[in-house]
C-alpha cells in the first residue's frame, strides 16, 4: 500500500463538563455568528453551571484596515468610508471627521451649516437610541413588538435622510467647512412633523416598558459599574452618564453651536443595565428639545465656507484631534499633517472598543443569560469596533 | 487649565529627573504636546491622574505613529589636494536619522472637565527596542488601545496585563500599520502567470513581501 503516515490533528484543548465529574468548568464560545452579539463579534466565555466565571471578548472578524485605507487617500476620499465606521450613525461619523479636518486646516462653518449639523446629529441619535431600545428588548426576549415600534419611528428619520443626502444610512453628507448641499423643498416641514411626532412614540414606548415587570427584573441590578471603574476605563457616552458621572462632550467642549441650546444631561443612579436603558430614553426626549429650537432658528445663508477648497487640499504640517458626542460616546478623529495630501496619520478614536474593556468585569458573576442583556446594554456596532 | 509649560513646570519639581520635551504643533488650533522619557513616564502618568489641580483621569485617545529612518543631506565645502592644487569641492554629506515609533496618549480631566493634553512616548528604535512602559495600570481605558498599537505597529508595552493580538489574528507575522509595510498580493485573487500579474508577485516577494 502506500507509505504515507497519517498524523492525526491535534485535538482542541478544551475543558468540558461531563455530568460525571460532579461540576467542571464549560468553555464556550458565543458568536461570532450568535445572533445576540449584534454582529462578526465573539466572547469565549467559561461558565461554572450557569454562572460566568471568565469571560475574553474577541474581535477583528470585519477588520479591514480603515486607518491604512485613510492613510492611502485623500482628506476628502476618507469621507465616505466614515460611514462604513458606525453605520447606524453615519452623519455624527461625518461630523467628527469634518471637525478633526476643519480643526487641522482652521477653516470655519457657516451659521446655516452648523445648524444643519445640529439638526442631522440629533435626529441620527433619536433613530439610534430608539433602535438600541428595540434591540435591548428583543435580546430579553420581547420578540419584536418594541424592535418594530422603534424601526417604524426609525423609517421616518431615515426617509428625511434619503431626501436630504439621497442615502438612507451611508450619507456621505458633511464637508470640511459645512455641507455637502442644502435641504431640499419642504424638507424642514416634513422634519419638524417627525419631531412633533416623536414625543408620543415615546410616551407610548414608556407606558409599554419602564414598569414592566419582566424588563425591571431583568435588568435592575444587573452589571452595576461603578463611577471610578468607568471613569478609569475610559467609558463614554449613555454608559458613561448611567453610572453617574455628569460628562457630555456637548456641554463639556460646547462644539458646534451647542451652547446656543437648553438641555439637560440625564444622568443614572446606579449604573445598571435598568439605568443604561433609561438614559437613553430621557436623552432623546433632550434630542427633541434641541431639535425643536434649531428648527425654530435656523437662519438662512451659505452652507459651505467659501475659503475651503475642495481640490488640492494640503493643510500645514501639525496635527490635531477632533471629537464629538457621538450617540455611543466620544467619537475622535487624529490627524497628523505632512504636508502632502494624504494625511500621515489618520486614526479613529471609537467609543464602542473602548466602551468593552469592562465586559469581563460587568459579566463575571451573571448568568449566561445576562450577558446578552448587558452586551446589548453597551450599544456597539462591529463596524467601529474592528474599523 | 493651566498652561503645558506650568504642567511641565511641575511635572518636573514632582517627579525628580524626569526628562520632559515640549513638542511644537504647526496646526493653527491644536494644542502642543509634551514627550515624556520612558523610565519616568509612568511615574509621570500617575502623578498627572492624582494631582488634584490637575486630574487627568481620564485617557481618551491612544495612538501609535511610525516615523521612519531619514537621510538628510547637507552640502559641505572640504579642502582637497586636485592635482598638487589645495582647491575647495563640495562634498555631500548623508546624515542618517534613525526612525522610531511613537505612541500618543490625550488626556482629558472628567472631573475638572478641562483637556486635551497630550503626551507622546517614543521607541529608541522600530525593531528590537520598540518598548514603551505601558500605562494601562494607571488608565484602564488604554488596555484595548495599547493592545492595538501591538497587534499593528509592533511596539511592545512593558506593564500591559494582557498583551495580544486584538485585530489581526494569533499567528500573523507583520505589522500593518507600518509605513514601509508590503500588501500581500495573494488575498484575494491567486497569482497566475499571466504577465502583469506575475510580475506585481515577483516583485513584492523580492520587497519581502508575503
Amino acid at each position: 500500500m502506500s507509505d504515507i503516515t497519517v498524523i492525526p490533528a491535534e485535538l482542541p484543548k478544551l475543558q468540558l463538563s461531563s455530568p460525571n465529574d460532579g461540576g467542571g468548568l464549560l468553555e464556550i464560545s458565543m458568536g461570532p455568528q450568535h445572533p445576540s452579539t449584534h454582529g462578526v463579534f465573539r466572547m469565549d466565555v467559561v461558565l461554572d453551571g450557569e454562572r460566568v466565571v471568565k469571560l475574553k471578548p474577541v474581535f477583528g472578524y470585519l477588520h479591514r484596515n480603515h486607518e491604512k485605507i485613510g492613510e492611502n487617500t485623500t482628506y476628502l476620499g476618507s469621507m465616505p468610508y466614515t460611514d462604513r465606521l458606525d453605520y447606524f450613525c453615519s452623519l455624527t461619523n461625518n461630523w467628527a471627521y469634518a471637525s478633526a479636518v476643519e480643526k487641522l486646516a482652521g477653516l470655519h462653518v457657516p451659521e446655516r451649516a452648523e445648524y444643519i449639523r445640529v439638526i442631522t446629529a440629533e435626529l441620527t441619535r433619536l433613530q439610534n437610541h430608539a433602535s438600541l431600545a428595540g434591540f435591548l428588548l428583543q435580546d430579553m426576549g420581547a420578540s419584536g413588538t418594541p424592535l418594530m415600534y422603534a424601526f417604524r419611528e426609525r423609517e421616518k428619520i431615515l426617509d428625511l435622510f434619503e431626501a436630504l443626502t439621497g442615502a438612507r444610512m451611508m450619507c456621505n453628507y458633511m464637508r470640511f467647512g459645512g455641507c455637502r448641499c442644502d435641504f431640499p423643498a419642504g424638507w424642514l416641514q416634513q422634519t419638524q412633523q417627525v419631531v412633533d411626532n416623536f414625543p408620543r412614540f415615546l410616551d407610548e414606548f414608556e407606558a409599554l416598558l419602564n414598569e414592566n415587570e419582566i424588563l425591571m427584573s431583568r435588568t435592575q441590578g444587573v452589571a452595576a459599574v461603578s463611577r471610578e471603574l468607568a471613569i478609569n476605563a475610559g467609558i463614554t457616552g449613555p454608559m458613561l452618564r448611567a453610572a453617574g458621572v455628569n460628562y457630555d462632550i456637548r456641554k463639556v467642549d460646547r462644539y458646534g453651536i451647542y451652547d446656543r441650546f437648553n438641555f439637560r444631561v440625564p444622568l443614572g443612579d446606579h449604573g445598571d443595565v435598568y439605568d443604561r436603558y433609561m438614559v437613553r430614553v430621557l436623552e432623546m426626549r433632550e434630542s427633541v428639545k434641541i431639535l425643536q429650537q434649531a428648527l425654530r432658528d435656523i437662519p438662512a445663508g451659505p452652507i459651505v465656507d467659501p475659503k475651503a477648497k475642495l481640490r488640492g487640499f494640503r493643510p500645514k504640517v501639525g496635527e490635531a484631534y477632533g471629537r464629538i458626542e457621538a450617540p455611543k460616546g466620544e467619537l475622535g478623529f487624529y490627524l497628523i499633517s505632512d504636508g502632502s495630501p494624504n494625511p500621515y496619520r489618520y486614526r479613529v478614536r471609537p467609543p464602542s472598543l473602548v466602551n468593552l474593556t469592562i465586559l469581563e468585569d460587568m459579566c463575571l458573576g451573571q448568568m449566561v443569560a445576562d450577558v446578552v442583556v448587558i452586551l446589548g446594554s453597551i450599544d456597539i456596532v462591529l463596524g467601529e469596533v474592528d474599523r | 487649565m493651566e498652561t503645558l509649560e506650568q504642567i511641565k513646570t511641575k511635572l518636573e519639581a514632582a517627579v525628580p529627573g524626569a526628562r520632559l520635551e515640549i513638542i511644537p504643533n504647526g496646526s493653527p488650533s491644536g494644542p502642543n504636546s509634551l514627550l515624556v522619557d520612558n523610565e519616568h513616564a509612568v511615574a509621570v502618568a500617575k502623578f498627572l491622574q492624582s494631582s488634584p489641580a490637575l486630574a487627568f483621569d481620564y485617557a481618551s485617545n491612544v495612538t501609535g505613529v511610525d516615523w521612519l529612518d531619514t537621510t538628510v543631506k547637507k552640502t559641505v565645502k572640504v579642502k582637497q589636494m586636485v592635482e598638487g592644487v589645495e582647491k575647495e569641492v563640495d562634498q555631500v554629506l548623508e546624515e542618517k536619522k534613525p526612525g522610531y515609533l511613537e505612541v500618543v496618549y490625550h488626556l482629558y480631566s472628567m472631573e475638572l472637565k478641562h483637556g486635551p493634553l497630550v503626551l507622546r512616548l517614543r521607541t529608541e528604535d522600530r525593531a528590537g527596542k520598540a518598548r514603551v512602559p505601558s500605562l494601562t495600570p494607571v488608565w484602564r481605558g488604554a488596555e484595548f488601545q495599547e493592545r492595538e498599537i501591538f497587534d499593528l505597529y509592533g511596539v511592545t508595552f512593558q506593564g500591559h496585563p494582557d498583551l495580544r493580538r486584538i485585530l489581526m489574528w494569533d499567528g500573523y507575522q507583520d505589522f500593518p500599520m507600518r509605513k514601509d509595510y508590503v500588501e500581500p498580493d495573494d488575498y484575494e485573487y491567486e497569482p497566475t502567470a499571466h504577465g502583469p500579474v506575475l510580475q506585481k508577485a515577483k516583485q513584492h516577494q523580492a520587497e519581502g513581501g508575503g
